[in-house]
């Protein structure tokens, strides 16, 4: 048969129309499976449950090592939306102890996102938080019921003695912006809230692990993907050991029953909290588990404000526990000398004013003067520093000078603790005084009251036990912190440096001579431990508010002390009725493990004793 | 010198054609293999258990080798002789088959031998319509174009099984007989009815799938469809006049329309554009007719007469569209893109994508694929097999796939034009076409681009039916190769 040629040609067209669909079709492949990284996403999520491992939370001791805080196990009941299957609802409901309605309600709460932003059909999603423990069980048996359901371990805490929760801290599932800011985190995670558990929260959590399972198309679990290979363990939390002696800070807390306020003890050498009360105390326990959002709320409705940390984050008005720092400001500006006296008539006389004083022998060197709390000594050490114009210029130059001073000790700011939330305190500048008096139209008398610790001084407890811990340590002070040691790592070395206030050493040796003179003979005389060689200082504080808060400001021993501590009892009267008291009876606790027999009426007496606040008034 | 024998199986096996062979080789042991990694399951079975699908399918390959050489030591001129019977009998047993077959999925096309085999006389009347397609246009003074009874027998033959095996219930098979048209364009049919085919999907798919917006008063795809039909126009009108000049006025025409209404909806003045572009479609077609009478030039009325009858065809889309079976609608619609449904209709295909999106350049590896294994993926070792090789060999092994494809339809379109007998060239090109055709469905599938038809991928999907059938398909194709320089 002849070949027709012109027909022949069309084997071209045919050719060329499959050549042309095999580079369409590999064109395609190279955009689905090199362009396109969609689709591997996808693949992951289709196939893969990532299930989330919890790593166990960092155990806390406290400086002795003991055990303070634990792990206890929870069962938090998950679902996967997209793999339940009609069940038994009522079943299901009886095993969890839940009504349909809690059960209908959960289902929609869980599904509203606005509630529950991280909501997806495919994820897994929190049904019912921490199951208790006999519905767990019954429920691990039912399980197969319910397909879609599992129940996912978590842990919560638990704790040895219910003490020291400001300190310690608690801890709180996670809210949205956590989940922003971190994303370590996912919806019903649980981070820490106050105390440690918060500024530790890195190093306490650990690292969570993944277990790779597969997952066929409806939803069945394969096996884990390449055995294992991939999944990745959880590491543990860190432990904490605390600079606190759980002991000491009971002890603490017990003698502060019945009253407000706070007991910061400090180890001077170190600036290792020791125990660190805010009273009225709670039972950290109470924010554990189901019942923690409905305590919480309890807790924050307290009128007494027991989440609120006295210790760190109530300002107080130092009153004449702030007299030592005036004595080193004034020496160190050379405005005295350890021979200077200053008169005192029953109090501070001078153009009109007068600072009231209790009766004392007169004219009183510094150490006296200490010794006896004399207000006009402090106010007249302060007049001649803020008015010697010759020396300073004008009384504002002089202000900012001794401000100084002050915030080199410590006042004024926060003083870097390893807790959150802690207070700035308050010490004016020159600025403050010019804005409120006018440039230039003031000078030490119109200020007087801050020169005894009064007026616009302000003090959080911890601020008045590191001025105790920096007497102690004839100058310097190490950043007060409470955790002493991390498992695996060390702590941050800001918080063991030594910071040198700007005073010259020599001139804590008078004050600290002055303060063991207060408790030898002088308004201090309650501090005195037998055989322990205590320096102390009272205050009594002005308080607007009610009676004046009871304040005490100590350290022992006199030579190489061991600890620093600063008291505050609010509306507790006179320094010596309540702060000495308890401030000794905590040191001597501390030094010696008990309490001397001759003690132990006042030790009696303050766990009693119970001081009485008025109902705050309606506004 | 003594004359050969005419079946001499040295002489066969001496001018085998045997790159065709190895590439045959290759892809129905690849073909093993995935079916192995589609289906395996975790517990690591052999991949040569019997109770595997990878085992079964080496069963169907033994099988299938051992009836590749019985049909080349056939004498190759028995298949020309007995291609009708062959024919007609495999029409009978279509025909019988879904009074033999059970319910399998909605289709009554497996006729069961004893308890775990089973066969579809769909995948051998491939073979067997191929070989009388070849007889009836290699038949002596035969010429396709002499007369429109020609045609009607060609396309008889072709339509006969696809009218049988519809009524199976198999589409998909059904349509692969179409694909001979490919055949009929070789042996002398006019490209316009290729063309007319393509273009009347082109039609299909852009008038379906842009409804939504609007252009000038009437749906965008609408709109693209007479643009379309504006070029098609006057891109024939030059074929066919021989004369640029004619095809320049008719574009400076349409241009000149187009850029008035451009201007005018620039303006914010709302035209009729529907009317507007009928009226330039009929202008240009009187014009075309006036110089079809003053050129004499007849064939330029198939360009008027083109237009007018996409226009009828566009227009009547629509009602033909929706007289489709719901489920039909909505996987033209999702393969379309118009309706994005990964639950049910798209679930499929893009299940399917994300497993050879996964894939990645290399792939996962060997048994490392998780959409496929994990049963995403329906069909997985039979229709979709495609979608292992893409997760597991990734985009060098779906390259590979595709270059194995491509080179043996261009062998046996090669094997077609070497042949001196109309018989054999016929029989290849039939062979040719429906590689093509299964190529471009179903791997056209796995990817998203076209519709889902189920058909499987030759030699790779697991299956004796469709193994057996392309086997006889190629080795018949192989013999008559072999033998042409004897006869």
């Amino acid at each position: 048969m002849r070949k027709n040629y012109n027909l022949e040609k069309r084997k071209y067209i045919i050719g060329g129309f499959i050549i042309l669909i095999g580079l369409i079709y590999l064109v395609r492949l190279f955009d689905l499976q090199i362009n396109d990284e969609q689709y591997k996403q996808s693949a992951d999520s289709n196939a893969f449950l990532k299930k989330t491992i919890y790593p166990s939370r960092g155990l806390i001791y406290d400086r002795n090592g003991e055990l303070v805080v634990f792990n206890q196990p929870a069962y938090d009941v998950m679902l996967i939306p997209r793999d339940v299957h009609p069940f038994d609802t009522l079943d299901f409901c009886q095993t969890i102890n839940i009504s349909r309605e809690q059960f209908d309600k959960r289902m929609a709460d869980m599904k509203d996102r606005r509630l529950n932003p991280g909501y997806s059909s495919y994820t897994p999603q929190r049904f019912i938080a921490q199951l208790s423990v006999e519905d767990y069980g019954r429920l691990q048996e039912k399980l197969y019921r319910f397909p879609g359901f599992f129940i996912q371990k978590r842990i919560l805490r638990q704790y040895k003695t219910p003490t020291a929760a400001n300190v310690l801290g608690n801890i709180r599932e996670v809210n949205k912006k956590d989940i922003e800011r971190d994303n370590y985190y996912a919806a019903g995670d649980y981070t820490g809230d106050l105390g440690v558990e918060k500024s530790y929260e890195e190093h306490l959590r650990g690292v969570k692990g993944v277990e790779i399972l597969m997952r066929d198309a409806r939803g069945r679990i394969q096996g884990r993907y390449e055995d294992g290979a991939q999944d990745v363990e959880p590491i543990s939390g860190r432990d904490l050991r605390l600079s606190l002696d759980i002991k000491l800070q009971q002890y603490a807390e017990s003698l502060m029953v019945g009253k407000r306020g706070a007991v910061v003890a400090i180890e001077p050498s170190t600036g290792e909290v020791l125990c660190m009360v805010s009273m009225p105390n709670y039972d950290p326990t109470l924010l554990v588990g189901r019942q923690r959002g409905e305590n919480y709320r309890k807790l924050v409705n307290d009128q007494s404000w027991p989440l609120y940390d006295r210790s760190i984050q109530a300002s107080y008005p130092p009153g004449s526990t702030f007299k030592p720092s005036q004595g080193l400001i004034f020496l160190e500006e050379g405005i005295i000398d350890t021979k200077t006296t200053f008169p005192c008539t029953g109090g501070y006389v001078s153009g009109g004013l007068r600072v009231g004083c209790h009766p004392h022998g007169s004219p009183l060197p510094l150490i006296p003067a200490l010794a006896t709390s004399c207000n006009a000594y402090f106010c007249w050490g302060f007049k001649s520093m803020v008015d010697r114009r010759s020396k300073y210029g004008t009384s504002a130059k002089a202000f900012e000078v001794w401000k100084n001073h002050l915030v080199s000790m410590g006042y004024g700011y926060k003083t870097g603790i390893d807790l959150p939330g802690e207070s700035r305190g308050f010490i004016p500048n020159a600025k403050y005084y010019d804005k409120f008096y006018k440039e230039g139209r003031w000078s030490a008398n119109t200020i007087i009251s801050v020169a005894i610790g009064q007026g616009e001084i302000l003090a959080t407890p911890l601020q008045i036990a590191n001025l105790g811990a920096t007497i102690a340590n004839r100058g310097f002070f190490v950043t007060p912190h409470v955790v002493k040691e991390i498992q695996d790592t060390v702590i941050d070395s800001k918080l063991l440096e030594r910071r040198y206030p700007s005073i010259e050493a020599k001139y804590y040796t008078p004050i600290a001579e002055g303060m063991r003179a207060a408790v030898t003979g002088g308004t201090c005389r309650g501090a005195a431990i037998p055989g322990i060689e205590v320096c102390g200082k009272t205050g009594t504080a002005q308080n607007p508010h009610g009676n004046h808060h009871a304040v005490f400001m100590g350290f022992a021993p006199y030579d190489n002390p061991k600890i620093a501590i600063a008291v505050f009892v609010e509306c507790g009267g006179y320094g010596a009725t309540y702060g000495v008291p308890i401030g000794s009876l905590v040191m001597e606790k501390y030094l010696t493990g008990t309490i001397s027999p001759g003690r132990k009426a006042t030790e009696e007496l303050m766990l009693n004793s119970k001081v009485y606040y008025a109902p705050p008034k309606k506004k | 010198m003594p004359l050969p024998r005419r079946n001499d199986p040295s002489l066969t096996f001496r001018h085998l054609d045997w790159p065709t062979i190895i590439i045959y080789l290759i892809m129905v042991f690849a073909g093993m293999v995935s079916i192995y990694a589609a289906c395996y399951n975790f517990d690591n079975a052999s991949m040569f258990a019997i109770s595997e699908f990878s085992g079964k399918q080496l069963r169907w390959i033994g099988l299938s080798l051992i009836l590749g050489l019985i049909i080349l030591l056939i004498d190759a001129r028995m298949y020309e002789t007995y291609a009708f019977p062959v024919y007609i009998g495999l029409m009978i047993l279509l025909a019988i088959t879904p009074f033999l077959a059970e319910d399998t999925k909605g289709s009554y096309s497996w006729i069961k031998f004893g308890s775990s085999m089973s066969l579809q006389p769909a995948e051998f009347a491939k073979f067997a319509t191929a070989l009388a397609l070849a007889k009836l246009l290699s038949g002596y003074h035969f010429n396709l174009n002499a007369s429109y009874v020609n045609y009607l027998k060609a396309i008889t033959l072709i339509l006969v099984p696809v009218v049988l095996i519809l009524l199976q219930n198999e589409t998909g098979s059904a349509l692969t007989f179409l694909a001979l048209f490919f055949v009929l364009y070789r042996e002398g049919m006019s490209g316009l009815v290729l063309f007319a085919a393509f273009f009347a999907v082109v039609i299909f798919v852009v008038g379906i799938k842009f409804t939504e917006t609007m252009i000038l008063g009437m749906p965008s795809g609408e709109f693209y469809v007479m643009l379309m039909i504006m070029v098609v126009m006057t891109g024939m009108t030059v074929v066919y006049s021989r004369r640029l000049e004619v095809g320049r006025n008719l574009l400076l025409w349409f241009l000149g329309v187009g850029l008035v209404e451009y201007i005018l909806s620039l303006c914010g003045i709302e035209i009729p554009g529907l009317a507007v572009n009928l009226g330039a479609i009929a202008i240009a077609c009187v014009y075309i007719v006036f110089e079809a009478i003053t050129l004499r030039r007849p064939k330029l009325y198939v360009s008027a007469l083109t237009a007018v009858l996409s226009l009828v065809f566009m227009f009547s889309i629509g009602a033909a569209f929706n007289h489709l079976q719901p489920h039909q609608k909505l996987r033209i619609e999702v393969a379309l893109g118009i309706v994005e449904d990964l639950r049910d209709a798209g679930y499929n295909v893009n299940q399917s994508k994300i497993a050879i999106g996964s894939g990645g350049f290399f792939g996962k590896g060997f048994l490392n694929g998780t959409q496929t294994k994990l049963k995403y993926v329906p069909e997985q070792h039979t229709d979709f097999i495609f979608c292992t090789i893409g997760e597991e060999e990734g985009f060098v092994g779906a390259m590979i796939v595709t270059l194995l494809f491509l080179g043996l339809i261009l062998r046996v379109i090669k094997i077609g034009e070497r042949q001196p007998s109309t018989f054999g060239r016929v029989y290849a090109y039939c062979v040719a076409s429906y590689f093509i055709f299964h190529f471009c469905i179903n791997i056209g599938m796995v990817i998203g681009l076209c519709p889902v038809i189920g058909i499987p991928l030759p030699f790779f999907s697991y299956g004796g039916s469709s193994l057996w059938g392309f086997t006889i398909l190629l080795f018949i194709l192989l013999k008559i190769d072999a033998s042409r320089k004897t006869s």
